[in-house]
């Protein structure tokens, strides 16, 4: 009997596919964000209300992942920008060999920004890096104030957080601050913007900040 | 559901190694999970039974170390576990605290023939 050390990642396949991802988007010059959050949180209306702000000062695509239906991007596809859908057929998460299988669908060289719509859950896709610059949690006042110490491992590996809904404050009960210290614990000093799609609050100061990290790069 | 591509993962990277080695059978797995990532013990030993069958890890023992969350009080300096409700320091009540473990996610080593 011996022992071999390996000391590797268990997904470290994963992160090797998610590292090639990022190569290809770079060498097209292509920023990528991978958007994340519970069933319900508003991802596509999010998308949309930042797709509509955007306007024509990004060319923007879009590639959604489901477990069923096209019903996401049928509806950013009637906003005109490229959609690819990615049927997982099951699975609950994106991983990076599904997006690496979408982007030859993508005219990447006309792309400034890809936005990847991940299966809705705060579980499995936090475990799947995609090779994507950003990794956008979109948190939303309904589901409470609690999911951060529930769903620890998606508020660790999160780079921006969009707490959506921001308008129903005043008739759900949700302690923020309760919220707001467990994200601090778990991902210090992490950008945040409070959103609502319905009353479009927050989302000007939203795409101006991405616009400036679509156009000088520097991912993080 | 995510357990078995991780299981997946599992398999593939110790079939690797031992393979590297010149192994005959790989007969434990031993592996580090943190309290904060998000995995099942059991579903992970299900899915194994599944699909290590016919390859030389079949029946190898899974090992899982389990480490928990450990939070630090840049007040106090206190180190804690967080008591599944919030992450307040129990030793003087403050909230800045940072994780300083618990994040782990690792195939440590295989022991083989």
């Amino acid at each position: 009997m011996a022992r071999i050390p390996v000391v590797q990642n268990i997904l470290s396949a994963n992160a090797a596919l998610a590292s090639d991802v990022r190569g290809r988007l770079d060498a097209s010059g292509v920023f990528a964000l991978n958007m994340m959050a519970s069933p319900g949180a508003g991802k596509t209306s999010f998308i949309t209300a930042t797709i509509r702000a955007l306007g024509d000062s990004l060319r923007v695509a879009y590639v959604d992942g489901d477990i069923e239906t096209t019903i996401d991007a049928e509806r950013i596809d009637a906003l005109g920008v490229p959609v690819v859908q990615i049927n997982t057929g099951g699975a609950c998460h994106l991983d990076a060999n599904m997006l690496s299988l979408a982007l030859p669908q993508l005219p990447l060289d006309q792309v400034d920004l890809l936005i990847v719509e991940n299966v809705g859950n705060l579980v499995c896709p936090a475990e799947f890096e995609l090779g994507t610059h950003l990794n956008v949690l979109i948190a939303s006042i309904p589901e409470g104030a609690d999911k951060p110490y529930k769903y620890p491992t998606m508020y660790r590996g999160v780079d921006v957080l969009i707490v959506n809904k921001i308008d129903l404050l005043p008739y759900v009960p949700f302690d923020l601050g309760y919220f707001k210290r467990g994200v601090e614990v778990l991902s210090p000093g992490l950008t945040t913007f409070e959103v609502s799609c319905t009353t479009g609050d927050g989302i000007q100061a939203w795409v101006a900040w991405l616009k400036e990290r679509v156009t000088h790069g520097s991912p993080r | 559901m995510h357990e078995l591509p991780i299981t997946e993962g599992l398999l593939n990277l110790a079939l690797k190694h031992a393979n590297q080695a010149g192994a005959k059978r790989i007969t434990q797995l031993n592996l580090v999970i943190g309290q904060l990532a998000s995995v099942v013990d059991d579903s992970i030993q299900f899915y194994w039974d599944i699909i290590s069958k016919n390859t030389i890890a079949e029946g190898a023992k899974l090992e899982f170390r389990r480490v928990p969350a450990v939070l630090h009080c840049w007040n106090c300096e206190a180190e804690f576990s967080p008591n599944g409700r919030d992450y307040l320091c129990p030793q003087c009540g403050s909230a800045r605290v940072k994780v300083v473990a618990g994040d782990d996610f690792l195939l440590e080593s295989i022991d083989v023939d």
